[in-house]
Parts: C-alpha cells; structure tokens; sequence
C-alpha cells in the first residue's frame, strides 16, 4: 500500500527514466504514478501486495526483486524493460499457461483476459518448451449466479484479498502445498458460502482470467472491442507519460 | 486433484470412514491452547494424533472456537504432510525415502512392511489400523533405512528387523514395544538413545567435547546486552543453518529495534536431506542450546523464545521438554534468572509438521504463528518485524551453542579456529557410500579429500556437499575447502561411490524440492516440476541435446524470479552436475535427425490404441503383414 | 516482387484440426493474388495433391496430431519442407482437441474418452453400441500433441483462426526474408 505521502520525495531511475517516490512507496507504486509500466498478473490496484507471480520481477541494485513488494530507494538505478527481464516474465507466463488448462479460443474472457494480453505483450509467440501439466480440475456451477471454472485458474489470489480485505467476507482462501496449492472456497462449493454477484471478488477486474464467471453475461463483448483488443496491456499506465 | 507430480505415491482413496469425534472434544483441544488461532498447528497436531484425521466437519469446529473461517483452518491443515484430511491409520508408519535410504536396501524393507500389513505404500488398512507412507529425509542418514511408527523411531532396518516390527505392530504391540518393553521407564535421554545412535566420529573442542554447564550465561548475566553482542560479532560466528549470515550482527541490529517485545527462536526444522547434526547436539547438549538461547535472550531483550523443532524430530520433544522444565526449576528459566531481576525469559517447543519450507526464517516463523509454513515478503526482516510483527532473532540449534560456548571461551578462543573469513569449528553429518557415517565435529578449513579419508569414503566418485540445495562435485574438485567462501555447507556431506546413477540422485533430489515447495511463487511451484520432468526425459533416453541448454535457462529464471531461498537453490542438483558431471547428460541425449524428435515416441503413444483396437499400425509397426 | 524471381513452393496440411485455419488463409482476401505472385502450391488440401511433387520452401501446418496419421503427415512435411510453420492454436498447443488430455484421468485413458464418444455419453444415439473399428482408420495417440513436440517448428501463427492480416504478414515478410516477429498487436490466441 502507498504510504502517507510526505511534503518531500525522492528519486530514482527505471531504465534511465527518472522517477519520484515517497517514503514507503514499492518500485511498482512509484512507477505507475510515473507512467512506467511494470508488467504484473497477482497485483491488483487496491488490492495487498502479494509478490507471488513474480511477472514483476525487476532488477534494482543488481539484484532482482518482485517491484510489486520493493520499496523503492534513493537514487537507485532499476531495470524494468530488458530483454533478459522479458525473457524471465514470458517463462513465468508460459508456465501459468501450462499449469492449467487455458484453451482460449472457447475462454468467454478472451480479450479481456490479463494472462492472455501479458503473453501478447512479452511475445509468447515461440515453440514451447514447457510440458503441458493438463490438471483435471473441477468446474463449480453450484452458485445460482456465479460459475468458477478453476482450469483457467492461475493462483493470483486477487480474488482472496478482494473478498477478504475490501468485501470483508472471506469466501475464497489457498489450500495446499507446492503445485497441489490453488484456490479454493469457504466450504463445500461456491454456493456454500455467503458469495454474491455485487461482490468486489466476483467482478470481472478482480479475476484476471476467466476462472470466476458471472453468469448469463458472457461474450457480451464483440471481438474488436474488448479490453486487450484496444491496446496492449499496460498502455494505460504508459499513456501517463505521453 | 492430484497430477500425480509429487514424490509421495499417490494416496488411495479413504477405504475407512471418518470417525465421529465428540462434540466436547474439539473445544477441549482448542481451549488447551487458548483458542489462539496462532497455535493452530498446535490444535491440528493434537486433533491428528488423536483422531488420525482432520474431517471437513473438524475444520468447521476448529474454526469457529478459533475465530477463522474454514477456509483458512483447511489452508493449514492441507500445508503439512503430516496432517491429513483424509482418515489415516491409528499407526502411520512413515518409511523415509532419502536417496541414502534407497540405496540401503529400502526397496526389500518396503516390501516386508506392505506384504505384512496388507497394504502399499500409500494405503492405510480397511479396519483403519495402520497407514503406510514414504516421507523425505527423516534426519537418519547414518542409520538409513529408517521409519517413523506415529512418534517412535525405527534405524538400521533390515529386512528381518523389519519383519519383526510390522508383526509386533499386527498383532497389536505399541509402536514404543518395538524399542523396549519397559519403554516408560526409561529417561528421555535413554528412550531417544535406544532409538537412534549419535554416531559421534570426532568431537571438537567446541560442542562435543567436554562442556562445562551454563558457563557461558553465568558470564553473560554480568555483561550488557551490548558487550555480549560485541563477543559473539568479535568470534567471526556465522550462521550454521546454511545461509551463513553473521550472528552478532544479526542480533545486534534486532536489539536496536524498540518494540513492546523481542523474541529469540532456535530453527531445529533440520530438514535439508543428508543433514542430522541438530539431532545430535538436541540429543546430547540440549542446555548448552538453552543456554545459548537465554543468552540471545538477555542480548536483544527477549522474554520469550520458541524452539521449532522439526516433526520427524518428534521423538526428542520429551527430552526438551524435561530439560526446559528442569531449567525452570533451577531458575535458569523463567523470572528472575540467576537470581537478576528483570531478566525473565522463557521457551516452548513448537512441534512442526512435515515441511521442509519451514526451514526457511520467514516460513519457520509463519508455522510459529500458526500459518501454511509460506516465506514472509521481505522487507521487513524478522529482526526488524518478525514473530507476530516483533523483532525476532531465529538461529540454527548449532549458532546458539556455539554462542553460549563464545560466552564461555571468550570471543579469541573461537576466532582463532578454522580460517580467515570461517571461524570456529563447525559438525559435518556425513553419510552414503563411507565406512563410518556419522557427526564430525571439525574446524572450518578441510579439505573434502582430508574429510573423506577420515571417514573411510575415499572410493567416492561424487560427494554433495550442503545437501541436495548444495553443490554436487567430482573427484577434480576433492582438494576444495570447507569453507564459507569455497565450499559453503550447513553441514551434509553425502558420498556417493562409482556404482551410483547420478541421474537418479538428480531426479530424486528435484523430486524432492517439487514435493517441498510451498507453492506460494510461480516459478518454484511449476519450474521444479519441469525441471523433474525434464531430467525423467534424460533418464529415458529421451533427451535432445538442445534440453540441456533448456535446463540451463529454466534453472536460471527459477534462481532469479523466485521468492526465497528454496527456488533460488533448487536448481543447484542440476547445475551442479551439469558442470562437474556434463557426461552423463550428453551421454543419454540424442539429437532430432531431419528436424524429426527421436523425443516423441510412436511407439509408446500408439500402443493403448493397438490394444483397444486389436490391430496394429499399418505406418509405424514394420513388420506389419496383410 | 519481380517476375524473374523464383517462387517459392509451399505446401499445406490439416492435421487434427477444424479446417479454419485454411479457410482463414482465404480471408487474407485480395491479397491472395499478390500472394500468388510469390509462391506455387505444392501438396495441398487447396490443390488436393496428396503427394509432395517435389522439396518446399515452405510447409503449413494445421492441426495438431491426435492419431497416427497426423505423425506420419508432420514427418512428411518435415522431411520436405525447409521451414516448418505452424499454423493457429490446434498446431501450437494442440487446441480444442488437447481438451482430451485434460479429462482423461483414469487407469485407461483412451478407453475412457472413446466409450464416451461412441456409448455412454449422454446425448450419444448410437445403435451399434461399438466403437468404430475400421481397419482404415488410423490408430489414436495417447494423447493429442503440439506439432512442437513431434517435430522441430520454425514459427508459429497463432489465432483460432489466425487472422488474414497475421497470415499474409508473416508468409509476405518470411518469403521476402524480412521476418523479424510478429507486430505484437496482432498477436491473438482466439
């Protein structure tokens, strides 16, 4: 979270760019002020940082650190757009798209889907070395308006922190250790718990695939207009600066 | 949903039911610990023992007497191997399944066990008596093949003593019979002895030679806080857990954080595979790692402290316990010790649960606090805003008596063992293919040749140094040093002779780390995986040799984007061998002819269809005839 | 684009696939005359030559391989073609007919998917009650693999079905040697 923002701040450089922060502020924080996007899929604006995807991963100080959780320091040179970062943040995004099962073509979130447009955006266009892990998971429709398909689940816990922090609910939590860890509900299924549409959790911006599904509202976009259709991801972040 | 990724086999489905728990119980379990969620894995621990299962309808009851939802009680309790939402046996036998072990025989005991009690390795018996497991590294190494029966420990297994016990266990005899029949008679001190052997080699002048008792605190209680930091920055001491940072600065900068409390926590979660010399100081100087504790304590303004003890190590909890209660009763804990007002401190023992992760400071803590055992965001550090966000001091059991030894001896005495930049004396737990396997309690600065002589191992063709998160090096690299700055190790050495598969102690090795990864990160939850996959394609002949560039780059990205300390070592089997031992992958690689992959094979991937079909491949089976 | 160039010879196949990825080479629309200008078509379900007439530049792969018949195909094509493309999500990543893999998870896999494609699914009307069996038919894989991970891949199209523009930018600029990447805007998985 930003911290109180004090009269003074200070600045740093990200690939060159000169950059303020205030005290408290993460890499990511200052830079999104900035008008430098920072590629990331577990943050979320207004949300905890979590630090677990690590898509965010920079360079500061010669190390490599997840900008989401970094605070940012005085006078420090960080990395953000190299090739070598890039080719991290793909591997990172190939992986997810291998843990589950992302069929995109039949994904009623294509185009809007986050995991998708940071695989236009890092050029995830080359034969794959990874296998594909191809998990049998279960689709949970039990809730009268709402479905989670938790093949396109890729762990973020956004959902978690939405439920958790801003809808003060609770109804979404991790279980499991190492790739048995994943997502689950606060009890039996989805309808099970006190979930509700108008939830911050269930909002389609919370979720950044298409795991939790309102239903009845689907494909309401048509291809050309949805979200990622319109620019790349983080263009909005980057038009700051123009 | 299991992908069947993970080292433990399987579980087969509960073949017994849930046993109804009464409705007092769970209360009363909770109320012994306060109902404080933060003693959750207390709480589960107590259900496990008792109930042999933490049933969807126990995590409901859990939760609402401890103020969590479900959900998160259901977070801890699927974290831990050693807690199961599914019914296990009254008696789990867990089988350790290191690679020392599978190297000694563990094949033959695995089968007396299963054909004994009916059952296969992860099955539990349909009257609900018996569970059988593998388990990574229990710490026995020097005694391999070994097994845990619930919280009695089993060494040296052999097929007939194996027998012997799985036939006690079948015809109803405690877990603790098969140590003694007078079991509850015999001190802590005796019952730990009788089940596992020190196998002391060598003791040093520091720990496991003579120790004079609480000499070291006696000294401190006259000293400040900030003197007796100033001795134990002075003796060069570093950390002995792995990571090697320095001890006094570490408790020198949680004692200049002001805070309502500071807590000291000793890391006996010695779980990295090969590594059993906590055990033995546990064993045999458990109030020189008290001492130590206490003298942290006073350093950095402690009053509580917490020994996190391993739960393979379950076995040495009633020693500790005897020793603290002990200690208590000669005002060595508790208020007022050594008779100073105002240096109250005290210790529990927090039991863990199965989870190499917790090894990890941020983890460990997390486990304290009654979490999923997941590494902590740093910044903050624990000594800023560690245990339930105090400053907190967490040292390996070997760092804390060597400090309550530094107390005693004075800073010099110990500065001036080992070598410039690795001072003092440190243990090696030194296991494999050797004549005498056990605990060398040496000063830093041998050669692996010299160490390998003392132990009878000098025909090793390959010794792992630190543990599998450690380096893997040929005979061309025996003349390096132990030291911080050559050959850096928390202490496992592993021989390995020319008659071992180095394939097969890699994969076993990523097996591992796949199966230990806490899962919080994407590269370390999924990387792992690939690479375990990547070396099974080697060990199948079905490598290119382009594979061992991709192991080179996925090992690299995993170091570098991961979290914490286990992704940013978990490639080190890999890399390690990959540079010292680069034959045996190109040996087994072979490269696409025509752009076609020798990789992909026809033959296996057409052969359920051949079988459904009842014909064969008029394309791929050359000898086809119509 | 000079007449006195050579043109390149492709070749196009559909493996396991729904053909859209070859109708979607016909909405590169009139550009396909341009197109033309630059290459002759070899072996091809649009020529319907069954056989290579002789080495291709370049080969087009539609399709992953979810029997027999698509490996031999893909072998083919590899051993006849100097660049190996392929072509939409069926061929990167196996596509829909990869959603095989992920539901299957019994003892016996491929029993389980064809006894509920031929008899026990739900809304099967299947007199016979058999699973076909004709000799003619080629043998299933285990399960359904990305073209990548039979034979060695130069490049990758992807989109369900690409898009004309990706299509005729890519094919244009590989077959003038100025291909350095895709323009990441038109980079689609759908």
């Amino acid at each position: 979270m930003s911290g109180t923002k004090k009269e003074t701040g200070f600045s740093f450089t990200i690939d060159g760019v000169e950059v303020t922060a205030y005290a408290g502020q993460t890499i990511m924080e200052a830079a999104d002020e900035a008008g430098v996007y920072i590629p990331r899929l577990c943050d979320h604006e207004g949300l905890r940082h979590q630090g677990s995807c690590r898509v965010c991963t920079v360079k500061a100080g010669g190390r490599s650190v997840a900008a989401c959780t970094q605070p940012a320091a005085p006078g420090q040179a960080v990395e953000n757009e190299t090739a070598h970062l890039n080719k991290m943040r793909r591997d990172l995004v190939e992986m997810l798209f291998h843990e589950g099962n992302h069929l995109c073509p039949i994904c009623e979130a294509s185009g809007n889907c986050e995991l998708q447009a940071m695989a236009y955006r890092l050029d995830m266009t080359e034969a794959t070395k990874f296998p594909y892990l191809e998990p049998c998971r279960a689709l949970d429709a039990s809730h009268p308006d709402i479905a989670l398909d938790t093949n396109r689940c890729i762990s973020c816990g956004r959902c978690i922190r939405a439920s958790q922090d801003v809808d003060g609910k609770g109804i979404f939590g991790y279980v499991g250790r190492g790739i048995h860890r994943r997502v689950a509900v606060n009890g039996e299924n989805l309808a099970d718990t006190n979930a509700d549409s108008g939830d911050h959790a269930m909002s389609s911006e919370v979720c950044p695939v298409g795991c939790i599904i309102r239903k009845r509202v689907g494909f309401a976009t048509p291809i050309g207009e949805r979200e990622f259709d319109k620019g790349l991801i983080g263009h909005e972040i980057e038009e700051k600066r123009k | 949903m299991g992908n069947g990724h993970a080292i433990n086999h399987d579980a087969a489905a509960p073949t017994c039911e849930f046993t109804p728990i009464p409705e007092g119980d769970i209360a009363a379990i909770c109320a012994t610990f306060g109902n404080d969620k933060h003693r959750m894995l207390d709480i589960l621990r107590e259900v496990q023992d008792r109930y042999h299962c933490i049933s969807p309808s126990t995590l409901d009851r859990v939760a609402s007497h401890t103020d969590l939802t479900r959900i998160e009680v259901e977070g801890v309790a699927s974290f831990y191997s050693f807690l199961s939402l599914v019914p296990k046996g009254k008696v789990t036998i867990r089988l350790c399944d290191d690679i020392v072990d599978r190297f000694c025989n563990l094949e033959e005991v695995t089968a007396v066990f299963e054909e004994v009690l009916g059952i296969s390795i992860g099955q539990t018996t349909a009257d609900g008596a018996f569970s059988l497991e593998y388990t990574p590294c229990i710490g026995m190494c020097d005694q391999a093949p070994a097994a845990m029966v619930n919280d009695v420990l089993l060494t040296s297994l052999t097929p007939e003593t194996a027998r012997r016990a799985a036939e006690a266990l079948k015809e109803g005899q405690s877990p603790e019979t098969l140590v003694s029949d007078r079991f509850d008679d015999l001190t802590p001190h005796e019952q730990a002895l009788r089940m596992v052997d020190n196998n002391v080699r060598h003791a040093g002048e520091v720990l496991l030679g003579p120790v004079p008792e609480d000499a070291g605190l006696n000294n401190a209680v006259g000293m400040t806080s900030s003197q007796i930091i100033t001795a134990v920055e002075e003796s060069g001491l570093r950390g002995c857990g792995g990571a090697g940072f320095t001890t006094g600065r570490k408790w020198r900068f949680a004692a200049s954080e002001r805070a309502e409390k500071h807590f000291v926590i000793c890391n006996a979660d010695e779980g990295e595979p090969g590594t059993f010399k906590d055990r033995v100081l546990l064993t045999e100087r458990p109030h020189l790692l008290v001492e130590g504790m206490t003298i942290a304590a006073r350093a950095v303004g402690a009053q509580q402290g917490i020994i996190y003890l391993r739960g393979e190590y379950v076995y040495l909890r009633p020693l500790l316990l005897q020793v603290l209660e002990e200690r208590r009763r000669r005002g060595l804990l508790g208020e007022a010790i050594l008779g100073v007002r105002g240096f109250d401190f005290d210790i529990r023992v927090q039991m863990g649960a199965g989870a190499y992760i917790c090894g990890e400071e941020g983890a460990l803590i997390s486990s304290c606090e009654g979490l999923p055992g997941e590494p902590k965001t740093r910044p903050p550090f624990p000594v800023n805003r560690g245990y339930l966000g105090y400053p907190t001091v967490v040292n390996n059991v070997e760092t804390f008596c060597h400090a309550a030894r530094i107390l005693d001896k004075g800073a010099s005495w110990f500065h001036d063992m080992g070598t410039e930049g690795s001072h003092g004396t440190k243990l090696f737990s030194i296991c494999g293919d050797c004549l005498n396997p056990g605990i060398y309690e040496l000063p830093y600065g041998h050669s692996v040749w010299e160490v390998l002589e003392m132990v009878g191992g000098q025909d090793a063709a390959a010794v792992q140094v630190g543990g599998p998160s450690g380096m893997m090096i040929a005979r061309d690299s025996f003349h390096r040093k132990l030291t911080f700055d050559d050959l850096a190790t928390g202490g496992a050495i592993i021989i390995f002779n020319g008659d071992r598969n180095i394939l097969e102690i890699v994969e076993y090795y990523m097996s591992f780390f796949v199966h230990e990864s806490c899962g919080y990160c994407t590269p370390c939850r999924l990387g792992n995986v690939f690479l375990q996959k990547a070396i099974q394609k080697f060990r199948k002949g079905l490598a290119n040799p382009e594979d061992i560039d991709y192991l080179k780059e996925l090992s690299g990205t995993i170091i570098e984007t991961s979290r914490c300390g286990l992704g940013m070592t978990s490639p080190n089997p890999i890399l390690s061998t990959l540079q010292n031992f680069p034959l045996v992958y190109s040996a087994v690689s072979k490269p696409s002819k025509d752009g076609i992959r020798d990789t992909f094979d026809i033959q296996s991937a057409i052969d359920g269809a051949r079988k459904i079909a009842k014909r064969r491949s008029y394309i791929f089976d050359k000898d086809f005839t119509q | 684009m000079s007449d006195a160039l050579p043109k390149a010879r492709i070749a196009t196949a559909s493996l396991a696939g729904c053909f859209g990825c070859h109708m979607a080479i016909l909405d590169i629309d009139e550009r396909l005359i341009e197109l033309m200008k630059l290459v002759d078509v070899d072996r091809s379900p649009l020529t319907d030559k069954k056989r290579f007439t002789q080495r291709c530049d370049i080969g087009i792969i539609e399709g992953g391989c979810c029997n027999e018949e698509n490996v031999h195909v893909l072998h083919d094509f590899r051993r006849n073609c100097d660049v190996l493309i392929a072509l939409g999500q069926c061929a990167i990543m196996g596509g829909l007919p990869a959603m095989r893999n992920a539901i299957m998870h019994s003892d016996a896999p491929l029993r389980e998917c064809l006894d509920e494609a031929y008899i026990t699914g739900k809304y099967i009307r299947n007199t016979t009650h058999n699973v076909p069996n004709d000799p003619a038919l080629p043998l299933l894989l285990d399960e359904v693999y990305p073209c990548s991970q039979v034979v060695e891949i130069d490049y990758q199209i992807p989109g369900c079905a690409p898009s004309g523009d990706i299509i005729f930018d890519t094919l244009s600029k590989l077959l003038t040697g100025k291909f350095r990447g895709f323009e990441r805007e038109i980079i689609k998985f759908d």
